[in-house]
């Protein structure tokens, strides 16, 4: 019932076009992710669907309502801020129970519902200060109190976490999504780490200079990224990308640059043939490589030299270079290597991503 | 029920008929028309635009209209050309007055400038009762101009002057001074008046424009050995020239546009020998009744205040630019 | 070293900070001891010998008992205090209105709105007196107070525009979108959030304003006429000197009396005083 649509949605500010064409249907109940780098529009677009932006083209509905001409206050929606934007005259029981009140809901209702928040948020004991009396988490909390009360149809998040330390930043992390497992709200989320996008997300939408790049389901996006952008910008590190020339040897396709030369996986093979004698780009996340022993087809391996070793613990981060191409792989934390050392790296043949260098499209 | 999540909470929510249902007729309502930020914009400027226009703008253009006709108390006169300002040209009292006026707002503007600045630079090391000091150093400011240039006044009194008692007592001075007496003496008792109150203002503002300059550029300025005078000339002057440079302008508009002090200290006497031009023309226009003359004389204000208001505007683009 | 130090303090601090404070108040307190000395004390040459003018063995409140007697002063008071009140509210107002929308809300000519209301807030009365007295008696308002009332806010209004636009500048916008989103008019949120927060700013500006009213001089002289209409400063000049003769004892009565209401005003919002003084000059 509450799905928001986005229809051709155009943002023009008087030089900048701040939002193109975007497309998205987002389901009742479900919690989407906008993400991409600073300034792509992902805050434009929220704001036009909270009614805070004027919409240049297109059409944006909330339910079954078209919503283009509504005032914000009666698009029944909720949106939790960067900064919080919490009324920093009221206490934080008035802050949650503002909504409430401009909306006439009887003193008991509200009461009943601000504890309620108060509740599921742990709050309870803050509700008489004054926001300035509180620490940034828990000013996040009651933010977000103050937009579970209302029981809107839609909740707007716009980088709700990014003032919080990263520890804090986990933490209601999980709490945001235990959060929307259990009122079961459509969500819009916006964020620019992909980090976040990935493990809220039921879907996630990327974006880049008011474009909609790929939406899909995060491991889709991991797995299958559409463009060249979206395979960099989803994952961390992000992927290796080696420009190659496709050529025919011994009746298979290479991917060939000095220094780097594998096979074509032969699930690739057939989508690369027209390619043939061409430049692409090869993909390979640092992940899906690992150090060759003997069991690996040599078809799949190559030579490399360390230059940087950065050991997280649980694993090691490896930047190497195959001839002139700087490659970053992560490997086991049983890995030795120093620098100036000489590796063998194998890849994993089903996760390479070839790229079309024109329009960057995955082939 | 359009809101399933008050039921995924547990309990249904009883007021959802409270949550408004009729949207579409909103837009045409006030309320609505009110939600339209250029509809708002124009309500909002409405009353301030109205007023301003009212006795500003309109009362702007009758005083051109009244300085280019003969128009006089009980006559409302006709077009005379230029014949106004022409005659206040040919009028020695008016030559004296905007003399006098340049002289006035030049002075007093250096002296409260210099003196306000030294007083900010005082107020703004650390001492016992520093804030009731700078408090009460605030009170010519506040207090009617009016009333304590009457203070004033008494104190330049011909025959009980306080200021000749003292200086004949400590033997500075045989016979008493001329204060108010004398046209030269009078225009500089006004000067220091005016300094006397408008040097506050330079005070406080200039110390607020010390106290958001970091120390550490003091400190940093001091290891490297300058002087008290050299740190204030490289690194105070220059942060402070913005929040000066303002200040200043206000108070030549102030100053040159400057009526009530004269007013009560000397009346424009001795011999209309201290007038400004804003008394000259409240003596014509008012006085005398002559509106056309005093709307002529006290838009010869204008040519200056302009200037400054035009450098005022440059500035403060520049800053907004940079 | 220390023995210099401290002899420099006195040189470079106390003396010169001494002389300050000496300066600035002495005219205060010469009107204090001459409200408080009878005449004939008053009026003996400044070459007397048995003058003593700073202080007087005889005080006395004849003064004061003439100045409350004899004229109308406690009226002007009132008048003043009333004039005062009303054009302070007025400006505030409208200060409020357009200095939101001047901070807030897009619309055409915003900048040239915003660089003329600066601008007039650059004329000083002195230009306009003379049509001004006109247009009020055109309007039959002169000799009243609404004469004053409608005619101070053209200096109370640009410079509290400017002030509050500058305050509500620095008022994050999110709290107001969050309150639309909360259910409120884009005039609610301004109404209910905006302009609580804005508090400070208003009472800076409400302060400054006052005291600009009840030390506003020549629309007062121009526009009003009967004895008992007139406020502080015109009553104590037109009607406290008769002819050549200066009441002087009276003078420095009513000069104190019509002081202490500001003073007082200004003693309990000092620092509001100082962030309106400084931020009517803020670019
Ligand atoms: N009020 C405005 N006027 C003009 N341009 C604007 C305005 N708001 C945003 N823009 C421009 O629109 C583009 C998109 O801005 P938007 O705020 O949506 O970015 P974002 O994706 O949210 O970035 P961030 O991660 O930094 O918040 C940017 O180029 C920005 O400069
Ligand atoms: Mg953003």
């Amino acid at each position: 019932m509450a799905q928001v649509m986005m229809k051709d949605l155009n943002k023009k500010y008087d030089e900048v076009h701040a939002v193109k064409d975007v497309n998205l249907h987002i389901r009742d109940k479900e919690f989407v992710v906008l993400v991409g780098p600073s300034g792509c529009g992902k805050s434009t677009t929220l704001r036009m669907v909270a009614g805070l932006e004027e919409i240049t083209a297109g059409e944006i509905s909330i339910g079954d309502r078209i919503v283009n001409d509504l005032p914000p206050k009666d698009r029944d929606i909720a949106m939790v801020f960067q900064n919080y934007a919490l009324y920093p005259h009221m206490t934080v029981y008035d802050n949650m129970a503002f909504g409430l009140k401009m909306r006439k809901f009887p003193k008991t209702e509200i009461a009943k519902r601000v504890g309620e928040a108060a509740e599921i948020l742990g709050i309870q004991e803050l509700l008489k200060r004054k926001p300035r009396q509180l620490s940034g988490g828990q000013r996040q909390r009651v933010a977000v109190g103050r937009a579970i009360v209302r029981h809107p149809q839609v909740f707007l998040f716009d980088e709700p976490l990014s003032n919080l330390d990263a520890k804090l930043r986990v933490q209601m992390r999980v709490e945001l999504k235990r959060l929307h497992d259990r009122l079961e709200t459509t969500a819009i989320y916006v964020t620019h780490d992909q980090v976040e996008a990935m493990t809220l997300g039921d879907r996630v939408v990327v974006m880049k200079d008011g474009w909609i790049q790929q939406v899909g389901e995060p491991l889709e996006l991991y797995g299958h990224p559409a463009n060249r952008f979206v395979a960099g910008f989803i994952g961390s590190p992000s992927m290796n990308f080696v420009e190659m020339t496709v050529a025919d040897a011994n009746g298979a396709l290479w991917a060939d640059t000095p220094g780097l030369r594998v096979k074509v996986p032969p699930a690739s093979a057939a989508r690369l043939g027209p390619y043939k004698g061409q430049r692409v780009t090869l993909g390979i996340r640092p992940e899906d490589l690992r150090v060759a022993t003997g069991a690996d087809a040599a078809d799949y391996s190559f030579d490399t030299v360390v230059e940087v070793v950065e050991p997280l613990g649980s694993e090691i981060l490896l930047d190497l270079k195959a001839g002139p191409n700087v490659i970053v792989a992560r490997v086991d934390p049983t890995v030795r290597a120093k620098h100036q050392d000489k590796m063998r790296l194998s890849l994993h043949p089903e996760r390479v991503h070839f790229f079309d260098n024109k329009t960057e499209l995955a082939i | 029920m359009k809101n399933p999540i008050a039921g995924g909470a547990g309990r249904a929510a009883p007021v959802e008929v409270a949550l408004p249902h009729s949207r579409a007729s909103q837009r045409r309502t006030l309320t609505g028309l009110l939600e339209n930020e250029r509809f708002l914009a124009l309500v909002l400027l409405t009353p301030t635009v109205l007023i301003l226009g009212m006795f500003i703008a309109y009362p702007f253009g009758m005083g051109v209209w009244f300085a280019l006709s003969s128009i006089s108390v009980g006559n409302p006169g006709h077009f005379v050309g230029l014949k106004n300002f022409v005659k206040a040209w040919n009028d020695s009292i008016f030559r004296i007055a905007f003399w006098n006026t340049s002289v006035y707002t030049f002075w007093a503007t250096i002296f409260k400038l210099v003196l306000g600045m030294w007083l900010a630079l005082l107020l703004n090391r650390h001492f016992r009762g520093k804030r009731i000091v700078r408090a009460s150093m605030l009170l010519p400011f506040i207090v009617p101009t009016v009333l304590s240039t009457f203070a004033w006044r008494w104190m330049f009194d011909p025959t009980f002057s306080v200021l000749n008692w003292t200086l004949y007592k400590t033997g500075f001075i045989v016979t008493k001074l001329p204060f108010l007496s004398n046209g030269d003496w009078a225009l500089w008792c006004a000067i220091v008046v005016n300094t006397w109150r408008g040097m506050p203002f330079f005070a406080i503002t200039l110390l607020a424009g010390l106290q958001t300059i970091n120390t550490d550029l003091h400190e940093a300025a001091s290891l490297d050995g300058a002087n008290g005078w050299k740190r204030f000339w490289y690194v105070t002057w220059p942060l402070l020239k913005p929040v000066t440079v303002v200040v200043v302008v206000f108070s030549i508009i102030q100053t040159f546009s400057d009526f009530q002090l004269i007013y009560v200290l000397t009346g424009g006497g001795p011999a209309n020998s201290t007038h400004l031009l804003a008394t000259y023309a409240y003596q014509i226009g008012v006085a005398a009744g002559l509106l056309g003359e005093g709307a002529a004389i006290s838009l010869c204000m204008l040519p200056v205040l302009f200037v400054v208001v035009w450098i005022q505007l440059r500035y403060l683009r520049r800053l907004e630019g940079a | 070293m220390l023995i210099e130090r401290r002899w420099k303090k006195w040189v470079f601090f106390y003396i010169p900070l001494t002389i300050f404070v000496l300066g600035t108040l002495f005219p205060f307190y010469w009107m204090l001891v001459t409200a408080i000395r009878p005449d004939a004390e008053l009026y003996r040459s400044w070459r007397a010998v048995n003058n003593a003018p700073f202080w007087t063995v005889q005080p006395t409140l004849e003064h004061f008992r003439d100045l409350m007697e004899k004229t109308t002063f406690p009226r002007w008071l009132w008048n003043t205090f009333f004039i005062a009140v009303i054009s302070t509210g007025i400006s505030l107002a409208c200060g409020l209105l357009a200095g939101y929308a001047l901070a807030r809300l897009k619309f055409p000519m915003a900048g040239a709105l915003g660089t003329s209301i600066f601008v007039t807030y650059l004329v000083p009365p002195t230009l306009l007196f003379i049509p001004l007295a006109d247009i009020i008696r055109d309007l039959q308002l002169g000799n009243t107070p609404w004469a004053l009332i409608l005619t101070y806010p053209t200096f109370l209004i640009p410079f509290s525009t400017w002030l509050l636009m500058g305050y509500f500048k620095t008022i994050p916008k999110e709290l107001e979108e969050c309150a639309r989103i909360d259910g409120a008019t884009r005039f609610g949120a301004m109404t209910r959030i905006i302009f609580p927060i804005a508090v400070p700013g208003i009472l800076s500006a409400g302060i400054f304003a006052f005291t600009l009213s009840w030390n506003e001089f020549i629309y007062a002289l121009i526009f009003l006429s009967s004895p008992e209409r007139k406020t502080v400063p015109v009553g104590v000049v037109s009607e406290l000197i008769r002819g050549d003769i200066y009441f002087w004892g009276q003078l420095m009565a009513g000069a104190l009396l019509g002081s202490i209401p500001v003073a007082l005003v200004y003693s309990f919002f000092v620092e509001y005083y100082v962030t309106g003084l400084t931020g009517s000059v803020k670019g």
